[in-house]
């Protein structure tokens, strides 16, 4: 393989920016190796490779003319479906918008094409962001790099499994209950979920907008923040963006974590179904930022036990009242009827797959006469606690450390005839969506069978360059620099 | 083990979702909604008479912008996205059953 893939987001922009290699080169390096070994993984939904040259031969002309680059110049980025892109369809993942071209950029993907990034194609997912092994995709499942009988996680599986592959060295995600960090864990790279409002949503396709949140993966917590600082910061075309600038994340990144108080929430670490080698990764992390000057105690939040359950009712519900869209009528697919409500349903019926009826389904009954208050109403109550219970433990810590996922990744079907198996998935996870905080997701090792362990690094919200210094100690600590075997071939025992 | 919800109920619930589930899908979700419903119903049983409900994590009210003419998506690209069209307008089959 080529020696420019393999390497991280900053050294590639460094490279261009000197003229050691070209943005052309770049792109095409990485398509090589996406044509070469995206066959077995099947991360990407399309691909991109026109527009991707023409992007990356428009920043070699600029660095020609003289004309200053961005921090992303000539950097393959994968794109998650559920982002708008002008030049490459957008499916969610789902059959209802099968070969739909969206008219505009969503403002992170606009945003990266200014920093010079090159978006080289759409990423596989589970339907519409829901689920949590890529295996709701209306198109294909996609495998684990590490293990082609396993998941990949979900819902951003395939950019997950495709920074893991090396087939781009950063990706987008949508995280609304761990869709960013547990795909990271389960694939063994970094993914972030930033405060809500932080990121822009316009052009992000709703799935459940009070937990919906766009962010970066990348297989370095410096990559991590090059990608964020290029990605975030108000939008006026969002009404939930925060308006205030966001801080600098680079520039405070090797600031270490002496004095830092960090708490280890024990309801997380000692949740039901643990994974032996997960939880001793979080012990492992616990003593590494100790040793770098951290003081670290553990915490109760109590009322994360119900997050599950509330998160459950208040996704479902949002997720029925945004998919009320798909009918047919303005986009996508229509399957013809006599009657418009016929027309409606039958459309609906044939486009959407399993989960995501079920969880319109749950939705519409969580938010139907009768029982709006004592599903729904009672969910956002016990959201509320357990955003007292955060602030409470925010008091005496400055971040929060837990699992990213109660397990390594699963084999392919284990769960999907089970949902309520797989909702577990997002266990540890949920709790920092209800709260609209931020958290992300570190390599942590291997476990017995050699697949990833991510730990979970969670600050309060706005709290982005704590949980980086954070991340970046664990990187440093663990050291992971093991690769997904794939490609090579098979070493006897 | 969980109370499965009835066919009504999910015939109902399918209804006011504009979804044409099939009869295996009926059965499916009368078992599946019912176990997943009786995980949620944990929160339900919390006292939580004195808790205000939280519909946004982040207090943002009001968002306001100057009311200035300003472009937007040319007509002819967003019908162009439509299954049918017609004078400008998305087309749609007959809206009132009882029409003919």
């Amino acid at each position: 393989m080529s020696e420019l893939t393999g390497r991280s987001a900053a050294e590639l922009a460094a490279m261009v920016r000197s003229g050691d290699v070209s943005a052309v080169e770049v792109t095409d390096a990485h398509l090589e190796r996406i044509a070469a070994l995206d066959g077995d993984v099947r991360s990407f939904l399309c691909l991109g490779p026109e527009p991707a040259r023409e992007a990356a031969a428009r920043v070699d002309a600029a660095r020609a003319r003289g004309e200053a680059l961005g921090p992303l110049a000539g950097v393959p980025v994968a794109v998650k479906d559920m982002f708008c892109t002008v030049d490459l369809p957008t499916t969610c993942g789902s059959r209802i918008l099968d070969g739909w071209r969206p008219p505009y950029d969503a403002t992170v993907v606009s945003r990266l094409r200014a920093a010079g990034a090159i978006v080289i194609g759409k990423t596989n997912l589970d339907e519409f962001a829901m689920g949590s092994s890529t295996e709701n995709s209306g198109f294909f499942p996609t495998a684990n790099p590490w293990d082609l009988g396993r998941v990949p996680g979900g819902s951003s599986g395939g950019s997950a499994a495709a920074v893991a592959a090396r087939f781009a060295p950063l990706a987008l995600g949508t995280d609304t209950g761990g869709s960013i960090r547990q795909p990271a864990a389960l694939c063994g790279v970094v993914g972030l979920r930033p405060t809500y409002g932080r990121v822009s949503r316009y052009g992000i396709v709703a799935y459940a907008s009070s937990l919906d949140q766009a962010g970066p993966f990348a297989t370095t917590v410096a990559d991590t923040a090059l990608l964020l600082e290029a990605m975030w910061g108000h939008d006026p075309r969002d009404s939930t963006s925060i308006p205030s600038a966001p801080e600098p994340l680079l520039a405070s990144l090797e600031n270490g974590v002496a004095g830092l108080r960090i708490g280890v929430v024990e309801e997380l670490t000692d949740v039901d179904g643990i994974q032996p080698d997960v939880r001793a990764a979080v012990d492992s992390a616990r003593a590494l930022l100790e040793k770098a000057g951290a003081e670290v105690d553990t915490v109760s939040v109590p009322s994360v036990e119900y997050g599950l359950s509330a998160y459950y009712i208040i996704a479902p519900a949002e997720a029925s009242s945004n998919l009320a869209r798909y009918d047919g009528v303005r986009y996508g697919l229509r399957v013809p009827a006599p009657e418009v409500e016929a027309m409606n349903a039958s459309t609906r019926e044939a486009g959407f797959g399993a989960e995501v009826k079920r969880r319109i389904m749950l939705g519409t009954y969580a938010l139907s006469a009768g029982y709006y208050d004592a599903y729904y109403g009672q969910a956002q109550r016990v959201r509320t606690l357990i955003i007292r219970d955060f602030a409470r433990a925010y008091e005496r810590f400055d971040a929060l450390l837990a699992p990213t996922s109660p397990t390594t990744a699963f084999e392919l079907g284990a769960r999907t005839s089970d949902p309520l198996a797989m909702y577990l998935s997002d266990v540890c996870t949920i709790p920092t969506n209800l709260t609209g905080a931020c958290a992300v997701s570190v390599p942590a090792g291997l476990d017995a069978a050699g697949l990833p362990i991510g730990v979970q690094v969670l600050a309060p919200a706005l709290g982005e360059a704590v949980l980086l210094r954070a991340a970046r100690c664990l990187e440093a600590g663990f050291n992971f620099t093991a690769r997904p075997p794939l490609g090579r071939p098979e070493v006897a025992a | 083990m969980s109370n499965p919800l009835t066919r009504a109920d999910v015939e109902h619930v399918a209804r006011l979702a504009r979804l044409a589930l099939s009869d295996a899908e009926i059965e499916q979700f009368a078992t599946q909604l019912g176990a997943i419903l009786e995980h949620a119903a944990r929160v339900a049983a919390l006292d939580t008479a004195d808790v205000p409900p939280t519909s946004h994590p982040i207090p943002l009210a009001n968002v306001l912008r100057p009311d200035e003419p300003a472009p937007c998506l040319d007509r002819d690209v967003v019908l162009s996205m439509a299954p049918a069209a017609e004078d400008g307008r998305f087309r749609v089959p007959r809206i009132l059953g009882e029409e003919r």
